[in-house]
């Protein structure tokens, strides 16, 4: 019977007497597989999903976001009443087997309203991220890949638009243009692209230097390979980011735009119409009336941000090990 | 240096002409502004208007009488409040405003850079886990909800604090904490994250290989590095420091400018909106202006970079 | 017999560091002597531990991932492994000092060259800012940077890549310690600052008589400096020797193989060969020797049990199983050695 390697390795020349002579014939080598790292390597998706998955908080936020898109959606079906029906019967009613989250002062069904509110917010967030991205990727687009004096330009602008103070922008537009859901989303985006603007012409100096790499053939590599294993994940990992924390800013801003009369108007609902309706609950004790909107609001702002943070942690690249 | 200054003193001239300028061509462009035909009510008020704006001359006339005006820091009068001029409401207003602004920076400043320090120092402990909740808690929460809420919760049910208005100290702190709580929140997280990337850098390993102390390490060698990108998002957190005083002061009755600001919204009062966006833009990029020559001034290597260039 | 001038002696040192994917074993076992005034190069490839090593005596390891599992670090009889944090405080900077690879990040980018050469004696030996800086300025003139007394009022950004590496070199001077860690010294450096670099630690020693500890993957760098080689591979020393055994006489197919990857200049018309493979995954270090799957004369003991020391001289050591009387003598020269 052969010794065993543990007993053995414990150094002493007296043991050296029990490894048996066979042991020092030439060890075949079966070349490659050995040498190579143990651990699966997964593909850069694969590995970010599995590190998103593994951060909790950002999957409850993750998860809450589904469960809101879903409510955004049928929520409003769920009860026999539609966002501006007034029941002047059932002012101010408290949470019951009717009215699930109460009325409001002029006996509206904050259930409903939440839910349509969460439709506006969602919306508002997903198409001002959406706009931005386009307007982005085509000006940072160009910016990065004309290059020299035309980058030099497009950037000055950029800089100029990036000093202007951003909500007052929009607070001035929505005065000229009147509040309405579609120059909300307007007014956000039309100096909201530049942040992702200038993400895009980092991330395309990049891919120019990708190309540099590849023309000087210093690495064999295939070019989809690159594609996939450097270009993609280098580019799209801060562009998802960026998008991710677009969202909560754009509902931040409609809430505030709202609550200060400048946005969705009565009888349609949004969670800033519903919170500076309510108001005046303050005194009243009304709490259902702030209480349903002021958590939603915060709490999808919430899952927002700590979405964009677990993706940001899960897409870095210098994380991975 | 000073190439670098006066480089940056044309962007702000350049940014501050662009608002005025655009704020003249919607201005010109809605119905219900005094460059409009129709007419206000008060006959005194539309004389005051046609008398400041040369509502009688032609519209480029204008356009330059507009930016004199702006220049001599006179922005014409109120169309519902006809006893006041713009400047009126400035003057009463704006020291209200600054001062719960100033007082709301400081506050978030301070607190927020001890939370980021001290999560980055504990860093993946309880604390920092415990900082960072509620560091994204408070970027979450709206400061007008946070601040009906610290009404609802610390003044209406407990009686602790007074309900509202800008009078005695014990008045400020409700809408202080209202206002401070968001920046906190953004200075905290990234205070945190810069620091954590200062603590790996090889100069303080070499700091810490001096023998000198942990306390000594972090405050001479890396708080300092750590807070250079605090330093860039000042002019960001301002201008959102002041945007949030227009909900703060509406929602705690604070006669500040932000509540006259927004009453002239509601009320679509023109020459208000126009003149105190003119005003508050050019303050918030005078800011930028200031923050951006700080910075200049706190690293060495700026300095050197501008004049390599120039 | 114990040599009376040893400084530090190190023995069976053990570092492991906690990382999400298990436990790395940095350093598994490593044994090390330093005399006074001699210059010990420790060398190997890019995660070899070496540089773990260095920073485990100045107890500079990123806590709390990393921590000394097992093992003494003794300098003038104290176990460095065991130091309270404000013992080693006395000792860093005072006793030991030591050097980074890049001196581009290693001054920090705020603080003056002054400020930052006299921090370290303004505390530990309560010099006042008038003594401090004279002593800064004698280091600056030791190290051969012109017009001191200027220079201490710039920043680190003012200075260039060689410039800045003397004045690391001060810094770690300025304490005048007995134990000098040089990690990677001269790898962020071009090649002619490189030399310089290394003649002025030839100087340094000559005039201070401190020892030196050099990591380096760069054998060129040990040939010029080294009085005694320690060949590092995978958490554990392999070889070690004086330079003259090492570069004449090496043992271990390891240290053969980095010999014949580097290009020399008294062997000429010779190929530069690289040794295939990769350095083995320390979460589950071998059983064996650790080279064994990119040894060219690998048998089967070798996979399976950790070498025997095999000592041709007192100073020289090598651990490989080829130098067992029953390892076949033909094994010592593979096909790869006959065809070139």
């Amino acid at each position: 019977m052969e010794p065993s390697t543990d007993k053995l390795n414990e150094q002493t020349v007296e043991r050296k007497k029990e490894i048996p002579t066979d042991w020092f014939r030439p060890l075949q080598q079966n070349n490659e597989g050995e040498n190579t790292v143990v651990r699966p390597s997964l593909s850069y998706w694969k590995d970010a999903w599995i590190r998103l998955r593994s951060n909790y908080i950002a999957m409850a936020g993750l998860i809450f976001l589904i469960l809101l898109g879903f409510m955004a959606i049928f929520g409003p079906y769920l009860t026999p009443y539609s966002v501006s029906d007034q029941v002047l019967a059932d002012q101010n009613q408290p949470p019951s087997s009717t009215y699930w989250f109460g009325t409001d002062n002029l006996g509206r069904d904050v259930f409903t309203r939440t839910w349509y509110g969460a439709r506006i917010s969602l919306f508002v967030g997903i198409m001002a991220a959406l706009i931005d991205f386009a307007i982005g990727v085509l000006y940072g687009g160009i910016s990065g890949y004309k290059g020299g004096r035309t980058d030099n330009v497009m950037m000055r602008v950029v800089e100029v638009l990036y000093g202007l103070p951003y909500l007052l922008v929009v607070i001035l537009l929505l005065v000229v243009l009147g509040p309405s859901l579609s120059t909300i989303i307007l007014a956000l985006t039309i100096t909201g692209w530049v942040g992702m603007a200038r993400i895009v012409r980092g991330q395309v100096l990049q891919i120019k230097n990708f190309e540099f790499v590849q023309a000087s053939k210093s690495f064999g590599a295939k070019t989809s390979r690159i594609i996939r294993k450097n270009l993609l994940p280098n580019t799209m990992g801060p562009i998802i980011v960026q998008m991710t924390l677009t969202v909560p800013t754009a509902i931040f801003a409609e809430a505030f735009l709202s609550f200060l009369g400048l946005g969705i108007q009565s009888p349609f609902a949004s969670w800033g119409v519903m919170a500076n309706d309510a108001l005046t609950t303050i005194l009243s004790g009304h709490w259902w009336r702030l209480f349903f909107p002021a958590f939603f609001i915060s709490a999808t702002m919430f899952a927002f941000n700590v979405l964009g943070d677990g993706l940001q942690d899960a897409l870095d690249p210098k994380l991975r090990r | 240096m000073i190439r670098y200054i006066f480089k940056r003193f044309l962007m702000m001239i350049l940014t501050i002409w662009i608002i005025a300028t655009l704020t003249f061509v919607l201005m010109n462009a809605i119905p219900g502004s005094p460059f409009n035909e129709e007419r206000t009510s008060n006959e005194a008020v539309q004389e005051n208007l046609e008398r400041h704006f040369n509502l009688d001359e032609p519209p480029i006339v204008q356009y330059f009488a507009y930016l004199k005006s702006i220049v001599t820091f006179d922005f014409g009068p109120s169309i519902k409040k006809p006893n006041d001029t713009v400047n009126d409401l400035l003057a009463r207003g704006f020291p209200i405003s600054a001062e719960l602004g100033i007082i709301s920076i400081v506050v978030a400043l301070f607190s927020g850079i001890a939370l980021g320090v001290i999560a980055a120092l504990r860093h993946n402990g309880f604390i920092d886990y415990l900082a960072m909740t509620i560091a994204v808690l408070g970027i979450s929460i709206p400061n007008f909800v946070l601040a009906t809420l610290l009404i609802q919760q610390l003044a209406v049910n407990t009686g602790i604090f007074p309900v509202a208005t800008w009078q005695s100290p014990m008045h400020m702190i409700l809408p202080t904490l209202a206002l401070a709580t968001g920046p906190m929140a953004i200075i905290a997280r990234l205070t945190r994250s810069s620091m954590l990337e200062v603590l790996t850098q090889d100069y303080i390993k070499m700091a810490r290989a001096k023998g000198l102390s942990p306390t000594k390490v972090v405050i001479k060698h890396a708080l300092k590095n750590a807070l250079m990108p605090v330093v860039t998002i000042l002019g960001t957190l301002l201008a959102g420091i002041l945007t949030g005083t227009f909900v703060i002061e509406k929602i705690f009755a604070i006669p500040g400018m932000g509540r006259y600001f927004v009453e002239s919204i509601n009320q679509r009062d023109y020459p208000v909106i126009m003149g105190t966006t003119v005003f508050y833009s050019a303050f918030l990029v005078f800011a930028l202006f200031l923050v951006d020559i700080a910075y200049g001034i706190l690293d060495p290597r700026i300095k050197l970079h501008k004049e390599e260039r120039g | 017999m114990i040599p009376i001038n040893k400084i530090l002696e190190i023995r069976n040192l053990h570092v492991t560091f906690s990382t999400y994917g298990g436990e790395v074993k940095a350093v598994r076992g490593v044994d090390l002597d330093l005399h006074e005034g001699e210059t010990l190069a420790i060398v190997g490839e890019s995660g070899c531990g070496k540089s773990v090593t260095a920073n485990s005596i100045m107890r500079l390891i990123p806590t709390p991932a990393g921590k000394i599992s097992n093992g003494t670090i003794r300098f003038k009889g104290m176990d460095l492994a065991k130091a309270t944090d404000k013992q080693m405080r006395n000792i860093r900077g005072v006793d030991i000092s030591m050097i980074f690879q890049d001196p581009m990040t290693a001054l920090n980018p705020t603080l003056t060259i002054g400020t930052q050469l006299t921090e370290g004696v303004r505390q530990h030996q309560n010099l006042s800012k008038k003594e401090a800086e004279q002593r800064a300025v004698e280091m600056m003139n030791l190290v051969g940077i012109p017009n001191p007394h200027e220079r201490l009022k710039q920043y680190p950004h003012q200075f260039s890549g060689g410039m800045r590496q003397r004045i690391v070199i001060a810094i770690a001077l300025i304490g005048e310690p007995d134990l000098l860690i040089a990690d990677e010294p001269t790898t962020a450096l071009d090649v002619t600052i490189q030399a310089q670099i290394l003649e002025l630690f030839e100087t340094i020693q000559k005039e201070t008589n401190v020892a030196i500890i050099l990591i380096t993957h760069d054998l060129g760098v040990v040939a010029k400096v080294a009085d005694r080689i320690n060949v590092m591979y995978a958490g554990k020393i392999i070889e070690a020797g004086t330079r003259e055994e090492i570069f004449y006489q090496p043992k271990h197919p390891y240290t053969k193989g980095l010999l014949q990857s580097i290009p020399r200049l008294d062997q000429k018309g010779e190929k530069l060969l690289p040794i295939d493979g990769t350095p083995p995954d320390l979460f589950s270090p071998p059983v064996g020797c650790p080279f064994t799957a990119r040894c060219p004369h690998a048998m089967v003991v070798c996979e399976k049990v950790y070498p025997l020391r095999h000592q041709p001289t007192d100073s020289h050591y090598a651990d490989c199983w080829l130098y067992d009387e029953r390892a076949h003598t033909t094994n010592l020269n593979p096909k790869k050695e006959e065809m070139t």
